[in-house]
């Protein structure tokens, strides 16, 4: 008897030393790949690893899903600290002073010195680049899927209001969008995705205004948010003021609603990601066009806008011989072939001018003119310390803080000039908590 | 049912037909979405009435994953789990109900705080005892410098280290998450019920505790058993965090990992219809399992003599 | 609490329990002692910096006044989500355990929507409750002439997320509700009824308190949940807006640790949030299982 007691206590423990381990392939170099594409996304991705790994015979560069971008960076962080890190983790714009100070990346700038890879950087696009540079210049990670915000616009709502071009200025905007309104052709004039990356960082790069002191975060963890500045307070009383008389209809945080809004016909103008021509294109039952982002009527050389999206960075800790491999890859991405399959498969940016002047060339542009407008807008001057790039720490929840106060002041709560107070109150509260925790 | 009572019999079904509208509305708009063409998927507000495009959409979703493996593998991890925590938390209830041993108390209370941290916020160290079992072990070593005492000691160079990861493996996948508070709770609460009668006849008879649990309990326990059945079955097929850290080699990839994966994300089109049909997919093997487990809900222990 | 009647051995009932705690120790116990010290520590994500704050994490979250309104908002949150899953189960579970016909069809589709996977359930919440694209806001809403925005206004919101999160449950405690009815003897039921006693007097005289010890055990689980587990939904429907009217304290917990990287409030954070939820337990362990009617 006793020993059926046993026997019952063993099996079930038995059943906790069931394990089984992977057997690994041995020949070429194995490079571990954490990227955050999903669907289509992830299609085109494993094309260009594929290409990759048939195009030479010494390394395979594995890609491998890791979830939502917060998801990837965590198992990132997961991996590196019990030593099982990939060689390389996509990780999303706002990461980036976080990945800068951990102390746990080769940056690539360095990598692609050592491993005898000489890269024109001048032939890159500049502000794609600039958001993943040190204070020195030096390119920290590799830009991957980068995008930025433009303005859409549905052509047959303001032929019937009897508007023609799109606005340039947002003076213009609320003309035609008043009178889009009133003329009744749609119910609210504009909205728009991802409101702080739009009306708070692009807004602020392309009017050449910083958003943060010690250039934008770039040359100290010291810096402090400066989002209530007169004219960011002037642009969203503007905002409300159009919310009140329909101009203007928030949406939500993201992006699902904004486009829904713009697709069933709610409202006229959206401004969004270029990422969302693909989905304006197969949903939209409406002949629509795309412009260059507003700006402010007196600003007569508009500033470039800034990016969004995700950079490679390559991790410490593999051996020696692994990182030629990486710095291939790397290499090998950049080429002229591969960014034009990635810009035509997905509509992320082409990241050097090479690709994208043979695009051009090849008349893409006449036969996509929606696909150049973010290229057109992105290039259109040199970036300067304002339009360069944000590198805040804690960046993720200083989005999150400014979501919540503008919603304040969408549902009246706050006025505008509260509510970006707080906001920057807030925020840099968020700041010194990080600049403590990287002493 | 004890007497007829018609109009009481229209309410009841009434009342139960609009809870199974409104509880099951989800489902069936899955359903809805996975026959539609991209088109219409996407018209706002989506049509209700289905489409004809279920098999193309069946077949893209199978095809875009490795459906076949991914469902393997979830069915070994749900599995897993719910034998594990089934027969861990009896055990622990058993004892904790029938002994009177000195932990008791401590121990039913050190296995309910379980409860308190879902795997998602205490992601980082359970991660890392993952990748390492014997990480403790390695920090006690450390802590008492045990390898320079040896070294000291000994006077040669020693040192001891040891590693065992669980990362990418089907114990990494089971075990973290077999802790179960939930069912021994839910087993001390049913132990509780059963009347003294029941054991003291059987300490008459002279059955010793195992044989009381196993001809007794156990028996007596069917209807809680399937109930933990569907319930930890579908909470260890849906995992989808833990299983998504810990895992690289996609073999070791599982249904819902691949289902996310069918979700559109921004920047790119919104094939939902595609990702309905995934998670139609994916819903099946519970759903056979509810249907399977019926039998043993209905019967349970209202026909057994009590 | 025990058996009168109990078993006598030394070592088995250690036996017994060796498994369960081994698995709990290593996989439970271990990192939440790490979580703890965290809780003491501010430290960057990659575990390269760290230093030893004392108590400076719990000053600083009690120093702030969000913190509080997030305790707050969880309570509500709680309270509301358990009491609505909770009698919505226990509804259909009676009214389940009443037919005759079509029985296990009934059945299935009461706990199959338990099957849905988290990730599509939150997706579906937003297609069926979105102010622009939801199908329940576009239409019954309309004709009802409600102003239904969670987007924007804060009680919407919260309604929301309480309905999702409770809907969640409603299978759930289906299943273990249907399960205690079927446990009762159909001997007690039928022998009131013979006495007289109609279908209601007897579901609150003889089903009601043998389902007690299931109650119980419901209540518990279902105030854990809403504490815990509901920030997937949280994630999914509100991440948290509008002006962090739906910012639990768990979702702020996974927000800043998990978004934020912020471990060392985060496992602050973790700390209160055990602390008050071992003192609701205790609680409820302590004067409400008082009232529960174990084997009778």
């Amino acid at each position: 008897m006793k020993l059926r007691q046993l026997a019952a206590v063993f099996l079930v423990m038995g059943f906790g030393v069931m394990f089984m381990t992977s057997d690994l392939m041995a020949k070429p170099i194995e490079i571990q790949f954490w990227h955050a594409q999903t669907g289509a996304l992830e299609e085109s991705l494993k094309k260009i690893v594929n290409a990759f790994n048939q195009s030479q015979n010494k390394y395979v560069v594995i890609p491998v899903a890791k979830g939502s971008y917060s998801e990837t960076m965590n198992a990132g962080i997961a991996a590196f600290r019990s030593h099982n890190q990939p060689h390389i983790l996509q990780v999303y714009e706002v990461g980036t002073q976080t990945m800068m100070l951990s102390r746990a990346i080769y940056p690539v700038y360095d990598l692609m010195k050592d491993t005898g890879h000489h890269i024109d950087w001048n032939g890159y696009l500049q502000p794609v680049l600039s958001y993943y540079e040190a204070s020195n210049g030096e390119l920290q990670s590799m830009p991957f899927n980068s995008s930025t915000p433009i303005m859409y616009y549905n052509k047959d709502m303001f032929k019937k209001a009897g508007l023609n071009d799109p606005p340039k200025t947002w003076e213009d905007l609320g003309k035609a969008a008043a009178r889009l309104v009133a003329s009744g052709v749609v119910e609210y004039g504009m909205t728009s995705a991802w409101q702080t990356w739009v009306m708070i960082e692009n807004y602020s790069a392309i009017q050449n205004i910083p958003i943060a002191s010690e250039a934008n975060g770039f040359d100290g963890l010291d810096a402090r948010l400066t989002i209530n500045n007169p004219m960011l307070i002037h642009h969203f009383e503007r905002l409300k003021q159009w919310m009140n008389d329909k101009r203007f209809v928030y949406e939500e945080r993201e992006y699902k609603g904004p486009q829904a809004a713009f697709i069933s016909g709610k409202c006229a103008i959206l401004m969004d990601s270029i990422g969302a021509i693909g989905t304006l294109k197969h949903n939209a039952k409406f002949d629509w066009g795309a412009a260059p982002l507003p700006v402010e009527a007196s600003n007569k050389e508009p500033q470039n806008s800034i990016i969004g999206g995700a950079s490679l960075w390559v991790l410490k800790g593999h051996p020696k011989e692994d990182y030629q491999g990486i710095a291939d890859f790397l290499a090998f991405l950049a080429t002229e072939d591969m960014q034009i399959l990635w810009h035509k498969e997905t509509g992320y940016l082409p990241i050097t001018l090479k690709a994208y002047e043979k695009l051009k060339s090849s008349g893409y542009y006449q036969k996509y003119p929606a696909q150049e407008v973010g290229i057109l807008q992105l290039t259109r001057k040199a970036p300067t310390v304002n339009s360069r790039g944000i590198r805040l720490g804690s960046f993720p929840q200083i989005r999150d803080v400014m979501n919540e106060e503008i919603e304040m002041l969408w549902q009246g709560k706050r006025t505008a000039k509260q509510a970006l107070d707080d906001a920057a109150g807030r925020g840099n509260e968020l700041l010194r908590q990080f600049e403590k925790r990287s002493e | 049912m004890v007497e007829n009572n018609p109009w009481l019999d229209a309410v009841t079904y009434t009342l139960l037909i609009l809870v199974i509208v409104i509880v099951s509305f989800p489902i069936f708009y899955t359903l809805i979405a996975a026959t539609l063409p991209l088109e219409d998927v996407s018209r706002i507000p989506m049509p209700l009435i289905p489409g004809n495009q279920l098999l193309v959409n069946l077949k893209a979703a199978w095809l875009k994953g490795s459906m076949g493996i991914e469902l393997l593998n979830s069915f070994i991890m749900a599995a897993g789990i719910t034998i594990g925590k089934i027969s861990i938390s009896m055990l622990t209830a058993f004892a904790i109900v029938y002994f009177d041993f000195r932990f008791r108390k401590i121990a039913f209370v050190a296995v309910f705080c379980t409860l308190m941290l879902p795997v998602e916020v205490r992601i980082l160290p359970t991660y890392e005892i993952t990748a390492n079992i014997f990480g403790p072990m390695q920090n006690i070593i450390q802590l008492f410098k045990i390898n320079t005492i040896i070294s000291y000691l000994t006077g040669s160079r020693f040192h001891f280290s040891i590693r065992f990861s669980l990362l990418d493996s089907y114990a990494g996948l089971i075990l973290p998450l077999t802790a179960s508070a939930t069912a021994t709770f839910l087993f001390r609460q049913f132990f509780l019920t059963i009347p003294e009668e029941l054991c003291e006849a059987a300490k008459l008879d002279g059955a010793s505790p195992m044989k009381f649990f196993t001809r007794i309990l156990l028996p007596l326990s069917k209807t809680n058993i399937a109930a933990l059945v569907v319930i930890d079955f579908i909470y260890g097929w849906n995992q989808y965090l833990w299983p998504l850290l810990i895992t690289t080699n996609p073999r070791m990839t599982t249904a819902v990992i691949g289902l996310e994966r069918l979700i559109p994300q921004m920047d790119e089109l919104p094939t939902w219809n595609v990702a309905m049909a995934g998670a139609l997919l994916v819903m099946l093997p519970p759903a056979l399992l509810v249907i399977f487990m019926q039998r043993w809900f209905i019967k349970g222990l209202v026909d057994s003599e009590k | 609490m025990l058996k009168r009647s109990s078993f006598s051995s030394r070592f088995l009932p250690y036996l017994l329990i060796l498994p369960q705690l081994l698995i709990i120790l290593t996989f439970f116990y271990w990192p939440a002692a790490q979580a703890f010290f965290q809780s003491f520590m501010l430290s960057d994500p990659f575990g390269v910096r760290s230093q030893f704050v004392w108590l400076y994490n719990f000053r600083h979250l009690f120093e702030d006044p969000l913190y509080w309104k997030s305790i707050g908002i969880t309570f509500i949150f709680s309270f509301l989500t358990t009491m609505l899953s909770l009698s919505a189960g226990l509804l259909t579970a009676a009214l389940a355990n009443r037919v005759l016909k079509a029985k296990s069809a009934i059945r299935t589709f009461l706990i199959w929507p338990y099957a849905v996977a988290p990730a599509i359930s939150g997706v579906l919440w937003m297609f069926i409750f979105h102010p622009t694209f939801g199908i329940i806001s576009r239409l019954p809403m309309q004709w009802l002439g409600i102003t239904w925005n969670p987007i924007l206004n804060g009680n919407d919101a919260l309604f929301l997320v309480i309905i999702a999160s409770a809907w969640k449950q409603i299978s759930y405690n289906f299943v273990f509700f249907i399960a205690g009815l079927q446990s009762i003897p159909k001997s007690l039921i039928e022998a009131a009824a013979i006495d007289g006693a109609g279908p209601f007097r007897r579901f609150w005289t003889i089903s009601f308190p043998l389902l007690s010890p299931t109650l119980f055990f419901l209540m518990v689980m279902n105030v854990v949940y809403a504490f815990f587990e509901t920030f997937g939904i949280i994630h999914t429907v509100t991440q948290g807006g509008p002006g962090g009217a739906t910012m639990t304290m768990i979702y702020k917990v996974y927000r800043d640790g998990f978004v934020g990287l912020d471990l060392g409030s985060s496992a602050a954070q973790s700390v209160v949030l055990m602390i008050v939820i071992v003192a609701l337990t205790l609680f409820q362990f302590k004067y409400i299982e008082k009232k529960v009617q174990y084997a009778g």
